[in-house]
């Protein structure tokens, strides 16, 4: 019996050019929702500074909005809740198998709805840092 | 009625040589009005026409080749055993399609090029491959819908086994884990009585029985990619089909819930949708799928 040849996974990101809507979906899915988990230890590091204080829990709060940097994150988080917020309940509509056919429109539809949003929020997070 | 005998057969007679027809020796016959000789006529336009088509065509597209780039590993010849890419250059012909130009190419050029292929029609389902990045049936793709080079390689995330020969053993074995076949029974009384199924629920599962095992979904999935015991859109279809099939008793479906809703059935289809989308028979294998959650969480949800 002759050998086999196993080519191991073809599809991996080197291919994202032929990424449908579908897999663009899942993938960015997959990120906004490590990056609200990782957020979400940052939330409690920066709430728990009220631990040694009201003070101190003040000072750490404006310490942090004065970065620019930080200013720029919270819009970027902003738009990664709002995606995975879309993306949910667009998952939530395949789940119920409604408008199954129109599944990359209601992806494209979230990702209009982030974008517009992001851009939205930008004069109310980056009031006082250069807007 | 003699002159009935030197008429030839209108039906029959090929239309290419309407000139050499006899004209028949009654006047009667011989007129222009006769219904033989208005078809004869039309026929005879229709090819002249069909010819002018045909040589704009060969004039448009003479010089027209197609660039194919074909994946090619042999086992057993030891300068083959590293893959590499093949081109072959097909003359291009309205209507090629992807099988055709390797066809072409396998018996003009390399006899040695090897892919599985057999009816032509997109029914047997062996002509997967792998075409610019996406799963495509060979026969049912057209060589004038795709950008040049041509890139043709196996299926993806299936052991080749020569060239564009991939094993598809592990593919049938999860469509046989689900029992791919009527389970009923209890069948009606009587020698001759028919076990009916209604139109709705014909309608019902008629897109899943399309299916044609050509494993282009599988290839495609990302989820049976990475998790072998994964069962497969294939093979989820399959079970949507017999399960939905209201011709088999409920316990039966019960048994074919059971099967999918294990560890690696179909929890683990995280709709990318990228089946649905190679699918050459346009089976919407992830609705089918995300019926089959439904139905496996009303099974074990019972609060009435």
């Amino acid at each position: 019996m002759s050998q086999s040849y196993n080519r191991g996974l073809i599809e991996d990101f080197g291919r994202w050019k032929e990424f449908s809507a579908g897999m663009w979906a899942w993938i960015f899915h997959k990120f906004t929702g490590w990056v609200l988990i990782g957020y979400l230890f940052t939330h409690i590091a920066v709430l728990s500074s009220a631990l040694a204080g009201p003070e101190a829990y003040t000072d750490t709060l404006q310490g942090l909005e004065a970065l620019f940097v930080v200013r720029v994150l919270e819009v970027g988080l902003l738009a990664v809740a709002v995606f995975h917020m879309m993306n949910g309940i667009r998952l939530l509509m395949v789940d119920l198998g409604i408008g199954l056919d129109a599944q990359d429109k209601t992806f494209y539809l979230s990702l209009i709805v982030t974008g517009a949003i992001a851009v939205a929020s930008v004069p109310t997070f980056m009031t006082d840092v250069g807007f | 009625m003699s002159t009935q005998e030197q008429q030839p057969e209108p039906e029959t007679e090929p239309e290419t040589e309407p000139e050499t027809q006899e004209s028949p020796a009654d006047p009667e016959m011989s007129g222009l009005a006769s219904p033989q000789q208005r078809r004869l006529q039309r026929k005879a336009a229709n090819l002249a026409e069909r010819e002018r088509q045909a040589a704009e065509d060969e004039s448009n597209l003479e010089e027209d080749t197609v660039h194919l780039k074909v994946f090619r590993f042999d086992p057993e010849v030891e300068d083959k055993q590293e893959p590499r890419f093949d081109d072959f250059h097909v003359p291009f012909e309205r209507g090629m399609t992807v099988l055709d130009a390797l066809i072409y190419a396998r018996d003009e050029y390399d006899s040695s090029l090897t892919f599985r292929h057999s009816c032509r029609q997109a029914i047997c389902g062996s002509d997967a491959f792998f075409v610019n990045g996406s799963q495509h049936l060979g026969c049912k793709t057209q060589i004038s819908e795709l950008e040049q080079p041509v890139r043709v390689e196996p299926l993806p995330h299936q052991e080749v086994v020569k060239d564009l020969v991939v094993d598809m053993e592990h593919f049938y074995e999860q469509m046989h884990a689900v029992e791919p076949y009527m389970q009923q029974e209890d069948l009606p009384e009587g020698e001759l009585e028919e076990m009916r199924q209604s139109r709705e629920n014909r309608e019902k599962i008629k897109m899943s029985t399309r299916c044609i095992w050509c494993a282009a979904c599988m290839s495609s999935c990302n989820i049976a990619a990475g998790d072998n015991q994964y069962l497969g859109p294939a093979a989820i279809n399959k079970a949507y089909r017999f399960a939905m099939d209201e011709r088999e008793d409920e316990e039966i479906k019960e048994h074919r819930l059971r099967i999918i809703e294990q560890e690696h059935g179909v929890w683990r289809c995280q709709t990318q949708f990228s089946c649905t989308e190679v699918c050459p028979k346009d089976i919407p294998l992830t609705e089918h799928i995300q019926e089959l959650k439904r139905e496996a969480v009303k099974k074990n949800l019972k609060f009435w």
